[in-house]
């Protein structure tokens, strides 16, 4: 019988099966961070029972954490409090903790693949839905709510009921100026944000066997924006390459052992999806979104489509571009920005910061912009000081923050005030998500760059060679 | 966490009709701080439904006195984004049992079946039908019967069926929670894990 790649992993991690009902589905790897734990935690307590599989879970802190003076004490007292929780929680369940200040300490999706906790043909999950970043690496990757994370932590299971699957093709080639994060962009547009809700998708084609897996990483990530639980890419020898030697990669025979059954870790041909969608890579443009949902989003060079050129209802268009204080028909280009933001589980891992550093190399940062520029972990902090990035960014009026979600979402001290504008590579433009009155510009970290250096909304290719 | 039996449920509604209702509405992130299950509904659509001040604001429908009860009707695609259970825990904490909509977000749905919110998904005419009848005579009660599985406008005598799982609809009709049922077969799972690859 011919199967995806995703019924090939979900198959093999059924623990039984309830009729009419969800599939038991074993957990590989748990992925634990301070907000969405404590609760999971306190029923265990209740329950007076301990986790199950210490060994299978890691516990890093990232939403709450502060990205600057992180040696200091953490000023609010309800993150403190939160942070303090989960260390407490790690400690009393033996599960290994990397919190603030751990030299290993990062977002959760950066530092899982950064230590090989990630793998192919592994299921994975996280109480935070950009879980579906691991999917990259070919494993099942998603996020779950509290009250699974208490079933994972108890029984290392969840119970779910097995998705419809979705098969995305894009294949030709990037032009110039074109990032992961705009193929992503630009699929989610084509989708909208509930387009692929009920399906596990795989990416296939050209454009993602040539991109790297940094790269699918942030596809990846972005699964969970046009609803998908997840999204995967089958294993190659990129992958491999990637994992090997990792501190919690398989080593010696382990490896051998595993790579048997990685090397098995493809679509069959004859295998049949739910969905399929193909799309021309060729054609990609870098994307920006102008709503206040990452559906919303369009050639950077195009203008605000139509209300009545949209599948939403008139109403709730016209409140998002309300929102956002735009008009259907204006251009993006040239209008004024207040803050750059780079970083996040999506953009915020080396190639990022390349990629932004390649724009605004020798170039000044607009006196009008704010910049946030965060890595995603510690091993992130490092890799942009040893290879020189740091001081690109430094002469071109940038300063570095330290490793955390940041302004992605809000929790902590770094938030876009009321009203103004952010171009931020992370993955939600809802109303608020970057604080109280804030508007979120989704863009890739060559858009940001160009947009920090000009403090308006630019096309970065005009400024790559 | 146990809660509390679902049956049948004859309400009012509170309507909210917009599309991508996505859960930084339902609770920002910045209320998510708290280390156990306590005082979510206060802060229920917190932007939409404060001021700055923390005033209310007067046109946002959780703060008109005509519209209340345990239902809450969604535009669709309710409950995108976050999967963060404390959107579900601020709708039960708030004190509706039932959201109705055309259509949900994966995870905000198994959120809401976990913890005893019953998310009831019904056609696009039917939810149109669920808004103008609301709108004309903010009394107009709903039936939502989990053992039919159906919905009902008595007043315009109509009514539409709903999908549930089996297993889920037998949890929420006897408050189960899945853990409990999990928990019964750990040898079998402890088994199990002794022949995973990774």
């Amino acid at each position: 019988m011919s199967n995806t790649l995703f019924d090939k992993v979900w198959d093999s991690h059924i623990v039984s099966k309830i009729n009419n009902g969800p599939d038991v589905l074993f957990i590989d790897r748990h992925m634990v961070h301070e907000v969405t734990s404590p609760v999971a935690f306190l029923g265990l307590k209740n329950r007076n029972i301990k986790v199950l599989f210490p060994e299978k879970t890691f516990a890093t802190a990232d939403h709450n954490t502060p990205t600057i003076n992180q040696h200091l004490p953490v000023k609010d007292p309800l993150s403190a409090n939160q942070l303090k929780a989960l260390e407490k929680n790690a400690n009393l369940h033996d599960i290994s903790y990397w919190g603030l200040g751990h030299e290993k300490n990062g977002i959760v999706h950066v530092v899982g693949p950064e230590y090989g906790i990630t793998q192919p043909g592994a299921t994975i999950v996280c109480g935070d839905s950009h879980t579906s970043t691991h999917g990259a690496f070919g494993a099942i990757a998603f996020g779950i709510g509290t009250s699974e994370v208490e079933m994972v932590l108890s029984t290392q299971c969840i119970m779910q009921p097995k998705p419809k699957k979705m098969r995305i093709t894009v294949d030709g080639k990037l032009s110039k100026g074109v990032t992961s994060k705009d193929v992503a962009l630009f699929i989610i547009s084509k989708l909208s944000t509930s387009g692929a809700t009920g399906y596990f998708v795989e990416y296939a084609g050209e454009v993602f066997t040539e991109m790297s897996i940094e790269g699918r990483m942030t596809v990846c990530n972005l699964s969970i924006e046009m609803g998908a639980r997840g999204g995967m890419i089958a294993p190659d020898k990129k992958t491999f390459d990637y994992i090997k030697n990792r501190e919690f990669t398989p080593k010696g025979k382990d490896w051998d052992k595993a790579m048997v059954y990685w090397s098995n870790l493809n679509t069959d041909e004859n295998a049949v999806f739910d969905k399929e969608l193909i799309f021309d890579g060729n054609s990609i443009q870098p994307m920006i979104t102008y709503g206040t949902n990452p559906g919303m989003g369009i050639s950077i060079s195009k203008g605000i489509p139509k209300a009545e050129n949209q599948d939403t209802g008139i109403n709730t268009y016209k409140k998002s571009l309300d929102y956002m204080n735009y008009s259907e028909g204006e251009s993006m280009i040239g209008k004024k920005i207040d803050f750059v933001f780079l970083g996040s589980c999506t953009n915020g891992r080396i190639e990022d910061f390349r990629e932004f550093a390649k724009i605004v190399k020798g170039r000044k940062k607009a006196s009008n912009v704010t910049a946030w520029l965060v890595p995603g972990s510690h091993k992130v902090e490092k890799a942009i000081k040893n290879e020189g990035i740091l001081k690109i960014l430094k002469q071109a009026g940038f300063k570095l923050r330290e490793p955390g979600c940041s302004a992605c979402l809000a929790m902590n001290d770094d938030k876009v005030p009321a009203g103004k504008y952010a171009v931020s590579t992370s993955n939600r433009n809802f109303e608020g998500r970057q604080g109280p009155g804030s508007r979120t510009l989704l863009a890739s970290p060559l858009v940001a760059a160009a947009a920090a250096i000009t403090g308006e909304i630019t096309d970065p290719r005009n400024y790559i060679k | 966490m146990g809660y509390e039996k679902f049956n049948k449920l004859k309400s009012t509604s509170v309507p909210l009709p917009i599309e991508n209702i996505d859960t930084d509405q339902i609770i920002p992130a910045r209320f998510l701080k708290a280390t156990e299950r306590i005082g979510f509904g206060d802060n229920l659509f917190r932007d939409w439904r404060y001021n700055p001040d923390n005033s209310p604001k007067k046109e946002f429908v959780l703060n008109n006195d005509t519209y209340n009860g345990k239902i809450l009707v969604g535009g669709k695609n309710f409950g995108s984004g976050s999967s963060r259970e404390h959107a579900a825990w601020a709708i039960y904490d708030y004190g509706f049992r039932c959201v109705i909509s055309s259509f949900f977000a994966d995870i905000f749905r198994g959120n809401c079946l976990n913890i005893g919110v019953l998310p009831v998904q019904v056609s696009p005419e039917f939810l149109d039908k669920i808004f103008n009848s609301v709108f004309e005579n903010p009394k107009t009660e709903l039936i939502v019967n989990l053992k039919n599985q159906n919905v009902s406008i008595p007043s315009l005598c109509i009514s539409e069926s709903f999908n549930i799982n089996k297993y889920k609809k037998e949890n929420m009709l006897n408050g189960y929670d899945d853990i409990d049922y999990l928990m019964n077969i750990k040898d079998s799972i402890i088994e199990f894990a002794k022949n995973t690859p990774l």
